[in-house]
């Protein structure tokens, strides 16, 4: 159950977006996210479609991956959609339920955000976390906010974090549904009950998870203490980023993406939120 | 006689609960030499992890005093530098696989050593292929630590101290969580270090079986080292051992079990093969006598 959760999950590969370098990656997120908010109209944002649907083409990454990390969205997407059809008024009436009427403008409000959220999980996910390796992005993160380091932001030290998060989810994913397991086999029940009931069942498994994560950051700290690490001081990396051609033209194509997205949404506005 | 690289001198290690003063280490007296394959022997408690991190200068003595390479240390006086550059010459493994590995990908997380000593990024690259190469990891560079199995990720943290070039590598506890696949595995990287590439290697373990095949074994019962020899010699001195804890060699103790009732079978037999040739030795022995007869 646990193991289903691909989202953050890095998938080795050497395509393209594998091979562009992490910090043209995570502006190009920044600039895709915007993007979504940029778009419109229809138009505009059957481009971004398009151009998301190129992203995941051109990954190689297999699109069930990609609809199996949007699943844990479904509420969220549903919630959404819900509260922009109720609570938009509109002037083109479609049909009223008990007092409450929903209009064709919310409709199309609830479509564009439902598609905004889908868009910006795939999206960023085959962007960043689905063709970048952590560590690649952290580096990444890294270097792109190193000039804060004048103002005394440890950056280094925010990003080593990062890692060490990242590393861990796959052992403490693993180590919960062991817990769970064990708890299981004594006769703990986790999935009748209310919400609440659900809850209040699961903190037998935090607690013990809580403590091994403890003890680990323990072992942790002691093993990296004896392999020399002393914060970013004097640290070198073995893969030094330079940015190539490929960089550039990707670089390139988004932004013409963009210009496209701004085009479309000033000459041909179709259905505009 | 090979150079010591590595002396104690009355070193004891304590710490303080509630007021009360716990000795783990007193008053030890160990020399290790140059290229040797110590094997530490120990129940839980008995103070051989303490050791391991008082001599990685992880953990600060109390009392007595430690070389290391010739040159005594002293904490206090010593600069971080220093301190760094005698913890790049001793590595140290630990128990657990998954609470060593720091990055997402094998071979980035064997560069994580070189990148904190400040190596230039080609060398760091040079290092990592080798150090996988040692423990044959290298065809599973690119993979992800939690797709291997608690084996492999053990020979991925050991190629991540190998990166370092360590001149004395700890083994702490390194196969006690592994499958005997995997620790078979993991003895054979350690010998091979010891012999192919001239590593110390103190080796802590609970296994008596994987004892026997370093060159000296120490056995440590409450912060005191108890016998220390060959394994020939600490495993024919049952009794001390048993004090402290511990087991001889099942084949040992076949032996010793058959001496008993009154049979000429050797005392210092470790190994399988050493029992079977025993055992046959002893039916050629008593066929031939009654042919004689």
């Amino acid at each position: 159950m646990l193991k289903d959760i691909t989202l953050g999950q890095f998938f080795p590969g050497n395509s393209i977006l594998h091979r562009l370098d992490p910090r043209i990656k995570l502006i190009l997120a920044v600039v895709y996210i915007v993007m979504i908010f940029l778009a419109k109209g229809v138009t505009a944002y059957a481009l971004v479609v398009l151009f998301t649907v190129f992203l995941v083409a051109v990954s190689k990454i297999p699109v069930r991956t990609i609809l199996k990390s949007l699943k844990p969205l479904l509420i969220v997407l549903i919630i959404t959609a819900l509260i922009n059809i109720f609570w938009n008024g509109g002037t083109t009436p479609l049909f009223t339920i008990w007092k409450i009427t929903v209009y064709k403008e919310g409709v199309i409000r609830a479509a564009a955000m439902a598609l905004r959220i889908i868009l910006l999980m795939a999206g960023t996910s085959v962007l960043l976390t689905y063709t970048t390796s952590p560590i690649a992005l952290t580096d990444a993160i890294e270097r792109l906010l190193s000039p804060l380091r004048a103002i005394k932001v440890p950056v280094h030290e925010f990003a080593m974090m990062m890692t060490i998060a990242l590393r861990f989810i796959p052992t403490l994913i693993e180590e919960t549904e062991k817990i769970m397991n064990a708890q299981k086999a004594r006769g703990a029940d986790f999935e009748s009950g209310n919400l609440i009931k659900k809850a209040k069942s699961l903190i037998p498994v935090l607690i013990p998870l809580f403590i091994s994560s403890f003890r680990r950051a323990e072992e942790l700290a002691t093993a990296m203490e004896c392999r020399c690490y002393r914060g970013g001081k004097g640290r070198t990396r073995m893969t030094v980023l330079h940015l190539k051609a490929h960089d550039f033209l990707f670089t390139l194509f988004v932004c013409f993406t963009v210009a496209g997205i701004v085009l479309l949404n000033i000459y041909l506005p179709v259905y505009t939120i | 006689m090979a150079e010591t690289i590595i002396r104690t001198e009355n070193l004891s290690f304590a710490y303080e609960e509630e007021g009360n003063r716990i000795p783990v280490i007193e008053n030890l007296n160990l020399e290790i030499e140059k290229g040797s394959f110590v094997a530490v022997l120990g129940h839980n408690g008995s103070g051989k992890s303490t050791l391991a991190k008082l001599i990685n200068l992880i953990l600060t003595p109390t009392g007595g005093t430690l070389s290391l390479f010739g040159e005594k240390v002293d904490e206090k006086e010593m600069s971080d530098d220093a301190l760094y550059a005698l913890r790049q010459r001793i590595g140290m493994v630990f128990q657990n696989p998954d609470n060593q590995l720091v990055a997402t990908v094998v071979e980035e997380d064997v560069a994580f050593g070189p990148e904190n000593l400040g190596i230039p990024p080609a060398e760091i690259r040079k290092r990592v292929d080798d150090a996988l190469d040692i423990v044959g990891m290298r065809a599973f560079a690119k993979h992800s630590p939690h797709q291997l199995s608690g084996g492999q990720k053990q020979r991925v943290a050991i190629a991540g101290i190998i990166a370092l070039r360590p001149d004395v590598i700890i083994f702490d506890e390194a196969t006690a969580m592994l499958d005997p696949r995997g620790r078979a595995d993991i003895l054979a990287t350690i010998e091979k270090l010891n012999r192919e590439f001239g590593t110390t290697v103190i080796h802590i373990t609970h296994y008596m079986e994987e004892a026997i095949r370093a060159g000296r074994v120490i056995v440590i019962d409450d912060g005191k080292i108890v016998l220390d020899g060959t394994p020939r010699e600490v495993f024919s001195a049952v009794d001390t051992v048993k004090a402290a804890g511990l087991d001889v060699p099942q084949v040992t103790e076949l032996m010793l079990e058959i001496r008993k009732d009154g049979f000429d079978f050797p005392a210092d037999a470790l190994t399988f093969s050493e029992g079977a040739d025993a055992v046959e030795a002893y039916i050629l022995k008593t066929r031939n006598k009654k042919e004689h007869s």
